[in-house]
């Protein structure tokens, strides 16, 4: 066991010339590693020299929950989707998938436009 | 070519009960003379998300209108000359029918796939639940 852990350090010893630059350029990829997804909010994974924390996938409500319909007369389905500002939440923080996405804003901006949500601040 | 529009408007609060009933009506006379079908449903009374003039609520009257495209410009242009009414929206509707029509139509034809794999295998595993079976397969 002794020399089996020895001979790849006495291998790399000899050979320092050329693992040196292999070395440093596995360090940067590794930096870079956990510096990308960072930025992304992608699932960041227990990862060696990242910080380690699980963030749970966010899946589509109306791809889940099979709701197809999505109408401007549903305040209640589209009053999820909307921040408290009355501004549309963005994809990224709710999950909501691309296609049901543009549905979904086109039917809030048709619930605005006939008083059944706010352009600006909360329904009174 | 006949399509399928929702027109919602909403009129002002202190509205009374009869002219309202005459408007939607006239509403709807102009709309079955131009060879159209309606179908109109009253919400009633409801808060609106943000002032619109000098009222807090309206009353929302949604209509289903089948019919061609200049029912719904006459239609919009005696609303607009109506005076009780405050805000009205169209929104045309046959291609989100369709398509949800269509995702329905697969749906249903998946379910028969599963369903029917289940039904063939229903009568070698077990004879007698057969009651129970004929009563899983009803809502489908």
């Amino acid at each position: 066991m002794a020399e089996e852990t020895k001979a790849p350090t006495a291998h790399a010893g000899s050979s320092g010339s050329e693992s040196r630059p292999e070395r440093s350029g596995s360090d940067r990829s590794e930096r870079s590693g956990p510096r990308g997804p960072r930025p992304a909010g992608g699932p960041g994974g227990p990862r060696e020299g990242g910080r380690k924390y699980f963030r749970r996938k966010k899946v589509c409500k109306f791809c889940v929950e099979k709701i197809e319909a999505v109408n401007y007369k549903d305040v209640r389905l589209l009053a999820q989707f909307v921040a408290e500002s009355g501004k549309i939440t963005p994809r990224r923080l709710t999950g909501v998938c691309m296609p049901h996405q543009r549905r979904l804003s086109r039917a809030i901006k048709q619930a605005r436009n006939i008083a059944l949500l706010p352009f600006a601040g909360r329904a009174q | 070519m006949n399509r399928n529009y929702e027109l919602m408007f909403i009129v002002r609060p202190d509205m009374v009960d009869e002219d309202l009933n005459k408007l939607i009506s006239t509403l709807e006379s102009s709309v079955t003379s131009a060879g159209g079908t309606t179908k109109t449903e009253v919400w009633g009374k409801r808060r609106l998300a943000y002032r619109v003039g000098r009222f807090n609520d309206g009353i929302f009257v949604l209509m289903l209108i089948d019919g061609v495209g200049a029912v719904v410009h006459e239609l919009e242009r005696r609303l607009r000359v109506t005076e009780p009414v405050i805000k009205f929206l169209t929104v045309r509707t046959d291609e989100e029918l369709k398509r949800l029509d269509k995702i329905k139509k697969i749906r249903d034809s998946k379910k028969k796939a599963s369903a029917a794999p289940a039904a063939t295998a229903a009568p070698v595993a077990a004879t007698p639940e057969a009651g129970t079976e004929t009563s899983a397969s009803a809502p489908v």
